[in-house]
């Protein structure tokens, strides 16, 4: 007998012990204990906390007045949202995310689509493309800073020597261009991710149905536009979410690259700064409830794809 | 787009297909030369690696590596490497049991416990910063290695268990039954049956979560001082700029980026699933 546990989920599979309502519920427990110690931790380590700062949130609590602690309503979410930093902190988070994801979500599917090919080297040229990736963030900001952008020793500005001789331009790209310095740091780096899953969405596209509807005469671009894309769909949905929900909370690069200077402090950055330097505890639990909010928003969307996946995986 | 037909189909176009390829490895070494660059630089002398224009050729030399030991970085490598080791160990612990009963004895409702895990990986890190901080104050456990363990234990429960459930599906249940057949508790089970078909994925949960913890900056930067102190908290050291100390940044990126790339590479095929937190295959 073989019991697919996918498609039959809470159907019991030993018939001959259930037969008591105790001993049900005895195999009931049985069942469950071994998921309990990890979910008991992931509620009182990551549930809890987040309980308290939505408490917090409605207080008055700065750590420098410690006197003046008491409940302050919706205080804090009105200083927060009228407060034209943390406004321009949200539209910077805006911004870099949108920015971010969209751009490596493009290069990443053209590289897809390049790496979806047999070719001499298509390994070393995934392992290229992956090493990105494997460079601890704060490592790979402090690359960019120093070693690219640096006006006066950095590769950029070398490369533009070489090409232009002693009178080329020599530009301080992070000071011009702060944020998008840190939106390129990125994209280099999260380009490899949207690339892995696209490819392995592209190398799961049934090859028979594509070749049958090359012989029924459909040129490329329909096969892409009405075969490939399509089935690329929630692939392209599933990296997006993710990689926003990352990209969301970015701190390290914003922290190495500009720390926050130059009109690029993203709500990570402003509530880190608010809490760890000026101590205003409501307010910086105020500005975390806000992001939590906006990555519901974000995470209802990335659930419900993971979630077909899944199904579809499952049903398979 | 017409470039861009051949890619679809992978038929065999000679001229198109060619530059395609060529292409490929253009964009793939744009893409790794930054770090190339790095590696470079890091073997160059702090003189060399200021020139502008760069001096690709410019004689190798350890200084900046000898710099940047100079500067005391084992502590906060060994905190990391604490840190990662055993909230990794501690992740797959939690992990594979959890993963056996959403997989093959579920739970009822095994569907929701699945996408409650996930979700608490999409609450923002800023949002239960400042309770754990306080926390931590009051009980005296700030800058202490064992508050990070915890912490990167629950960061990465999620996609250990996501990753481990999908690999544990694959177990045939024949191979179980024989097993209860033949009266194992569950424990043996466990042990001697499902562990070793499901082992390469036990390894490639476990490198991916030491990745993320290895990574991770904003918890460590805010809840250790001195003491537990991680690598990437050691390397905003090097934020603002100290005169000539282009060859010790490299260097120190290169150095702290290694068990990264090491682990990263070893585990190239099951990336993707554990960055899809098991989603996609």
């Amino acid at each position: 007998m073989s019991v697919d546990t996918k498609d039959a989920p809470s159907k019991p599979k030993h018939s001959g012990t259930q037969t008591g309502s105790f001993m049900r519920k005895t195999g009931d427990w049985a069942r469950r204990a071994p998921l309990l110690p990890a979910l008991i931790f992931m509620i009182v380590v990551t549930q809890l906390p987040f309980l308290v700062t939505l408490f917090t949130s409605f207080m008055d609590w700065n750590a420098y007045y410690p006197d003046e602690r008491g409940f302050a309503g919706i205080d804090n979410f009105r200083r927060v949202l009228t407060d034209a930093n943390t406004r321009h902190a949200i539209w910077v988070t805006i911004l870099l995310t949108a920015g971010v994801v969209l751009i490596s979500l493009l290069l990443g599917l053209g590289i897809a689509l390049l790496l979806d090919r047999k070719f001499r080297g298509r390994g070393a040229v995934r392992t290229m493309m992956i090493t990105p990736f494997l460079v601890v963030p704060v490592a790979a900001a402090l690359l960019w800073k120093h070693a690219l952008y640096n006006p006066s020793y950095g590769l950029f500005n070398g490369v533009l020597k070489w090409i232009f001789g002693e009178n080329a331009p020599q530009p301080d790209w992070i000071s011009n261009q702060p944020l998008w310095s840190i939106i390129f740091a990125l994209v280099w780096q999260w380009t490899p991710f949207m690339m892995l899953i696209l490819l392995a969405g592209l190398q799961s596209r049934p090859l028979d149905v594509i070749e049958a509807a090359g012989i029924d005469g459909a040129n490329q671009w329909e096969i892409f536009r009405y075969m490939t894309l399509p089935h690329l769909r929630q692939y392209l949905e599933l990296s997006a979410l993710l990689g926003s929900i990352y990209v969301v909370q970015n701190f390290d690069a914003v922290f190495t690259i500009t720390s926050g200077g130059l009109g690029t402090a993203n709500l990570p950055y402003t509530i880190y700064q608010t809490f760890y330097t000026a101590h205003d505890y409501g307010r910086a639990s105020a500005a975390g409830v806000i992001v939590v909010i906006g990555t519901i928003a974000i995470a209802t969307f990335a659930l419900r794809s993971v979630s077909t996946l899944f199904r579809e995986e499952s049903g398979k | 787009m017409s470039s861009g037909v051949t890619i679809v189909t992978g038929k065999k176009n000679r001229g198109g297909g060619f530059v395609l390829s060529g292409l490929a490895w253009v964009v793939g070494i744009l893409f790794v030369m930054p770090v190339l660059w790095m590696l470079l630089t890091s073997f160059h002398s702090e003189e060399d690696a200021a020139k502008n224009p760069p001096d690709i050729a410019a004689p190798l030399s350890l200084g900046g590596y000898k710099a940047f030991f100079d500067t005391g970085p084992w502590p906060s490598l060994a905190n990391s490497l604490t840190a990662s080791v055993l909230s990794t160990a501690l992740v797959i612990l939690l992990a594979f049991p959890a993963a056996y009963a959403l997989s093959i004895r579920p739970v009822k409702k095994w569907t929701d416990v699945l996408f409650f895990f996930l979700s608490t990986k999409m609450l923002p890190v800023v949002a239960g910063l400042l309770p754990i901080y306080l926390f931590a104050q009051s009980v005296n456990f700030l800058d202490n290695i064992w508050l990070l363990i915890i912490l990167y234990t629950s960061m990465n429960l999620p996609i250990a268990v996501w990753m481990l459930r999908s690999f544990l599906s694959e177990v045939p249940v024949e191979i179980l039954e024989a097993a209860s057949v033949d009266g194992a508790s569950i424990t043996r089970t466990l042990r001697s049956v499902v562990a070793p078909v499901v082992t390469p994925g036990i390894a490639s949960a476990a490198l991916i979560c030491f990745i993320f913890s290895w990574n991770e900056l904003l918890f460590a930067r805010v809840l250790t001082g001195t003491v537990a102190q991680t690598a990437p908290v050691f390397l905003t050291g090097f934020v603002t700029s100290q005169g000539l100390f282009l060859a010790k940044v490299c260097a120190a990126s290169i150095v702290v980026s290694l068990p990264v790339l090491i682990a990263g590479f070893a585990a190239q095929d099951k990336l993707v699933q554990g960055l899809s937190l098991g989603a996609v295959k």
